[in-house]
């Protein structure tokens, strides 16, 4: 397969063409940087590059359109990080390597009546206080304790389920994503292994790229949709970054050997172990997909009781701070969704792996406040540099599926970053710069330096001038608290 | 060298060597625990037994990191030491023990959390007359 013959449709678009068994074309969304960055994997022969995963994807049964990589795009297990791939219901498979063990890693964020100064004056204590209420790092533990039939009601409820046990408040749901809540979650389809695992789990940060982040808008693009979102420049906002937990992994896990069972059972070719499958409708398919579901709901009701518990550490040094939900969003996620195909209005199910739904104006999905200029995209920035959110657009709805990317994108490996950069030096600089982060590990700081990712203001100029998602604000940290 | 880690953009490659294959997949756990904590801070005094099985022997690898994974969230337990058994009759099985004890996170100062063992990245090799065997872990 030619891997490094793409075309250039624009600057910010192109495509990997259809050749031996792909049945799509990729799509790539990036300028030539980043192109330039994924064929170098290729020619250094690197055993895991994006561009050949792009192509194993295309290879799939029933996929529409193209392969889509956008451009935090590298390289994952299955499908590319920043991959998305929409299958039809009645030909298309729903692929493990399209979700990952992360399901519904999403980012959630909250408003606050703050100004910037006003969080400065106060940084410190509110770091103590943010830190000492939200459970973060390996092996931490929530203090919400669940049983196997009440981890049923979660999987079920999501963050319905959160604010019926007194976790968040009931306006929450119209600004998160399916308004916390998918239908089709079934937890008999979920392994009594992993709702053990979550017992302790509810409510609980994580580590690695997990965070909590307190941020101040320092930059506005979009006056008009800027006052649609109720955003000004100096506004502080609170977002964090967080999945599904244990419960999330343990289905990723069961289904791994699941899913490899029936990609044999029904003859389906993969050019990768990690993309075992199952036709949609068949009943592993549906099995799996419901497990998903839960898995999504999972992930709801551990960000609505985090938000709670954020409202609460935030009360600790701002009593009168409410913290409305601004809004939330998942990655790591397989939904339903209907999207117009060769002028044809079709029910998908689209795999966003690393990347996040951006639905554009008018769809009925979004909250009613937001709807007439489109989704808020929440993208994640590094500790030091900063986080954007965007809007969803027509072009991205037809191009993309109304998708969009989730965060920078690393650039450098784990290994790499923990050799060049040490966390405590690092906490000095980033204190320097006015930015106080606090992390349960020096390792994982070290890991997360921001030099180990992608300049996140050239991967959201990638998304602003493909039209795929536009700017509308720029935030800037303060405290960050890293899991 | 039994083990070492292995460059991945976005998540981490662990790989365990060994005389046998048996000894690899030992390896291969301490590669991985060592991704999450201090593997000297651990004392081996608490055993735990494993058991997988799967059709080959590098789904059987993945099969064991994950299960280990399993327990170790269950029972809140840090592993430094493994012992490893593998059969084959119609399926390859494998008998294992892990060695550890509660997570402490004062002690065993913890790192970064692993997901889960993937399929990426998976193969059996040898270099320098030992054999190995190798996976992406996702963080």
């Amino acid at each position: 397969m030619d891997l490094l013959n793409l075309k250039r449709i624009t600057d910010y678009e192109w495509e990997l063409p259809k050749q031996e068994d792909m049945r799509v074309p990729g799509m790539i969304y990036g300028n030539r940087q980043i192109i330039e960055h994924l064929k170098e994997d290729v020619r250094l022969g690197k055993d895991w590059n994006a561009l050949k995963q792009i192509a194993n994807v295309a290879c799939l049964p029933g996929i529409q359109k193209a392969s889509i990589a956008l451009s935090d795009v590298h390289p994952g297990y299955g499908f590319p990080i920043g991959g998305v791939g929409a299958f039809d219901e009645e030909e298309g498979v729903i692929t493990m390597g399209g979700i990952g063990f992360d399901i519904n890693c999403s980012v959630t964020s909250l408003k606050t009546s703050l100004k910037e100064e006003d969080i400065r004056k106060k940084a410190k204590p509110l770091l103590d206080s943010l830190f000492k209420t939200v459970p973060a790092g390996l092996g931490s533990t929530g203090k919400v304790r669940l049983n196997l039939h009440q981890i049923d009601e979660v999987l079920i409820g999501g963050a319905e389920w959160a604010i019926e046990n007194g976790y968040g408040i009931e306006e929450d749901l119209e600004y998160i994503e399916e308004n916390g809540r998918v239908k089709d979650a079934n937890p008999e389809n979920v392994s009594e292994k992993a709702k053990q695992r979550q017992f302790k789990e509810i409510g609980t940060l994580g580590s690695g790229n997990h965070y909590l982040e307190v941020q101040y808008v320092a930059e506005i693009y979009d006056q008009e949709a800027a006052e649609v979102y109720d955003l000004k420049k100096g506004d502080v906002l609170v977002s964090f970054h967080c999945g599904s937990r244990a419960l999330g992994h343990q289905i990723g896990t069961d289904y791994l050997k699941i899913l490899a069972e029936t990609t044999k059972k029904y003859g389906i070719k993969i050019r990768d172990r990690e993309l075992v499958c199952a036709p949609i409708n068949s009943e592993e398919g549906q099995k799996y997909f419901s497990a998903v579901c839960c898995g999504i709901n999972c992930a709801f009701a551990n960000h609505e009781v985090l938000t709670h518990l954020v409202r609460k550490g935030f009360k600790e040094v701002f009593p009168d701070e409410e913290l409305p939900k601004f809004y939330s969003i998942g990655h790591n996620t397989c939904k339903k969704e209907y999207h117009e195909v060769d002028g044809k209005k079709k029910l998908l199910y689209v795999h966003r792996k690393g990347s996040t739904r951006a639905f554009g104006p008018g769809r009925e999905e979004i909250p009613k406040k937001y709807r007439k200029i489109g989704q808020p995209v929440l993208v994640g920035g590094t500790m030091g540099t900063c986080s954007f959110i965007l809007r969803g657009t027509e072009k991205g709805m037809n191009a993309t599926f109304g998708s969009a990317i989730h965060g920078a994108g690393r650039a450098m490996s784990r290994k790499k970053a923990k050799h060049q950069y040490r966390g405590d030096r690092l906490l000095k600089e980033l204190e320097n710069k006015g930015i106080y982060v606090r992390g349960h590990s020096m390792a994982g700081i070290a890991e997360e330096a921001p030099g180990a990712y992608k300049d996140i203001v050239n991967v959201v100029e990638c998304m602003d001038k493909s039209g795929i998602a536009k700017k509308v604000a720029m935030l800037k940290p303060i405290i960050n608290i890293k899991g | 060298m039994d083990y070492e880690l292995l460059d991945h953009e976005a998540d981490i490659g662990i790989r365990g060597y060994g005389n046998t294959i048996e000894e690899a997949f030992e390896n291969g756990a301490k590669a991985m625990f060592s991704v999450m904590i201090d593997l000297d801070e651990v004392n081996p005094q608490k055993n735990v037994e494993i058991k997988c099985e799967a059709p080959d022997i590098e789904a059987l690898f993945i099969e064991w990191l994950n299960e280990l994974l399993t327990k170790k969230d269950i029972e809140e337990m840090s592993f430094s030491e493994f012992k490893v058994k593998i059969n084959k009759n119609d399926l390859y099985t494998l008998k294992g023990v892990a060695s550890g004890e509660r997570f402490d996170q004062k002690k065993h100062k913890p790192k970064i959390e692993v997901k889960a063992a993937t399929y990426s990245g998976l193969k059996i090799g040898k270099k320098d007359e030992k054999i190995y065997i190798q996976c992406v872990v996702d963080v």
